[in-house]
């Protein structure tokens, strides 16, 4: 393989992805508001375009316009670095997470992930945690008592969740013997879905990507009514933007990141036993790898307006004595199940 | 601070959260398909029932004359002090008629005490609420946006005669 063929296959691939990756963000705030919206019997915004069709891109020309305000006792740099250290955060992770079955196209094999990382999830871990970074900054520099509480929440709150997010992932490396994405995505072949298999571990990891992506339930880090925004208090225009892009960024994220260690990632149960050719299969792994996310992104908004906000400690002793003890558990159900079965 | 007891402890189900959350979630999914309670305002207009008290308007009978003799009780009695009337004679039977009749609507708080304390009739609440105006001097309605023609009012008017 020459290398301008992989450059230009890479490029592509990145500019899929962003592309796709920024318009379901911008659909996804749409998706929030209109689920919301019937959810409390109302209508949800649809006077932009095609019954709101267009109302994302309003929304972004309205930031764009806003005046980018800077308070006085700001730390500038970190004030102006968080939002884009959130952002890179959020796009970045998706590189790892494979949509697809690889294909043959122009007579070379690609692979539908952007970069084949043998310890692919412990990357996503990675990055993730560095989200809280961004989050943090963005609290402390921005000189206000609401912005700090929320950045010490939101350090205090991912740090606990990630270690019960961290052990139902054990299980799941176990089942594959393997870090990679697509060894993880292929172990899980026919019924053998993790979600199947450990139930404990879906729950406890489904549990704590809320916690980490800061919805509500566990969005403690903006709680409206006690902390104005949040960490994001101070921000304005295009910073805030980011803010609330990097956010829903990190919902796609969450989602994918389920649906590659649960659900089977793009794999469809039993779908070679219906003989279609190859490029058909392909393209309705494809599909389904988007509609389980999609039907997460949905689940997440659900949730958000069902279910109130946790107390601080409520929240803290999820965490600890709840969601750790069963991650646990799940490890040791892991090995039975693999001392049993194997 | 003494501690609150719960009314109930919870059992075992409800401790677990899940089937709570669970049936919370239903509850939501279900409401999503409800008919909607939102009135689209400029497509979809609100039709206030006979009880409701909007913007003040003089009664025009149907041969095209006002049905107030300016006594002046509204005026004496707006909270607000909000109408202005300047009484003059007339060769109807009334005998007296406003020359000039004014509301300042930026003053009005449609307390509907002009309506009550009119001996006449003369003075209603109507279902109007769409009151813009783009400065001050347009906010002061004159006769020629007060008067309305009887017709148009009947269904307050009734309403006037029976509970009143």
């Amino acid at each position: 393989m020459d290398i301008w063929g992989i450059v230009i296959e890479s490029v592509v691939k990145i500019l899929f992805v962003l592309t796709i990756m920024l318009l379901t963000v911008s659909y996804l705030v749409l998706a929030e508001r209109k689920v919301s919206a019937w959810i409390q019997s109302r209508f949800g915004p649809n006077r932009v375009g095609w019954g709101g069709a267009l109302q994302p891109f309003a929304d972004v020309a309205k930031l764009l316009l806003k005046e980018d305000i800077v308070p006085k006792a700001a730390d500038k740099t970190l004030h102006t670095l968080a939002p884009f250290l959130a952002i890179f955060i959020a796009f970045s992770t998706y590189a790892v997470i494979p949509f697809g079955p690889p294909i043959t196209l122009f007579g070379r094999e690609i692979n539908l992930h952007l970069a084949d990382v043998n310890i692919g999830v412990l990357y996503v871990l990675a990055l993730t945690s560095l989200g809280v970074y961004a989050i943090t900054f963005a609290g402390w520099s921005s000189g206000s008592k609401y912005s700090l509480l929320g950045g010490i929440r939101s350090s205090a709150q991912m740090i606990s969740y990630e270690v019960s997010m961290g052990f139902s992932i054990g299980g799941v490396v176990m089942m594959a013997s393997s870090l990679s994405p697509v060894d993880i995505i292929e172990s899980q072949s026919g019924w053998m879905w993790n979600a199947i298999v450990q139930p404990i571990g879906f729950i406890t990891f489904l549990v704590s990507a809320f916690a980490e992506t800061n919805r509500l339930p566990f969005d403690l880090p903006e709680a409206e009514p006690e902390l104005v925004g949040g960490y994001h208090t101070e921000y304005s225009s295009m910073k805030f933007a980011s803010f609330f892009m990097a956010e829903y960024a990190n919902m796609i994220i969450a989602s994918g990141m389920i649906v590659m260690l649960y659900l089977g990632g793009w794999q469809v149960p039993y779908i070679e036993k219906l003989g279609l050719g190859s490029p058909f299969t392909q393209i309705i792994q494809t599909l389904s790898f988007f509609v389980k996310v999609g039907f997460l992104l949905f689940f997440f908004i659900w949730v958000r307006w069902s279910i109130p906000r946790f107390r601080y400690d409520q929240l803290m002793n999820l965490g600890w004595k709840v969601m750790f003890p069963l991650s646990l558990l799940n490890i040791v159900w892991v090995a039975v199940v693999i001392m049993l079965f194997n | 601070m003494p501690v609150k007891k719960r009314k109930k402890d919870l059992n075992l189900m409800e401790n677990l959260y899940i089937p709570e959350i669970a049936k919370g979630l239903a509850l939501t999914f279900k409401t999503m398909f409800k008919p909607k309670v939102t009135m689209e305002y400029p497509e979809v207009k609100f039709q206030p029932p006979a009880s409701y008290r909007g913007r003040p308007v003089l009664v025009q009978e149907e041969s095209g004359v006002e049905r107030c003799v300016a006594c002046g009780l509204c005026s004496r009695v707006c909270p607000a002090l909000a109408i202005e009337v300047r009484a003059s004679e007339t060769e109807l039977e009334k005998e007296r008629y406003p020359e000039k009749f004014e509301i300042n609507m930026l003053r009005c708080i449609f307390c509907g005490f002009c309506e009550e304390v009119c001996p006449e009739e003369a003075i209603v609440m109507s279902k109007d609420y769409e009151l813009v105006f783009t400065d001050r001097e347009d906010a002061i309605y004159g006769k020629d946006k007060l008067l309305v023609p009887v017709a148009n009012l009947k269904d307050r008017l009734e309403f006037l005669r029976n509970f009143k």
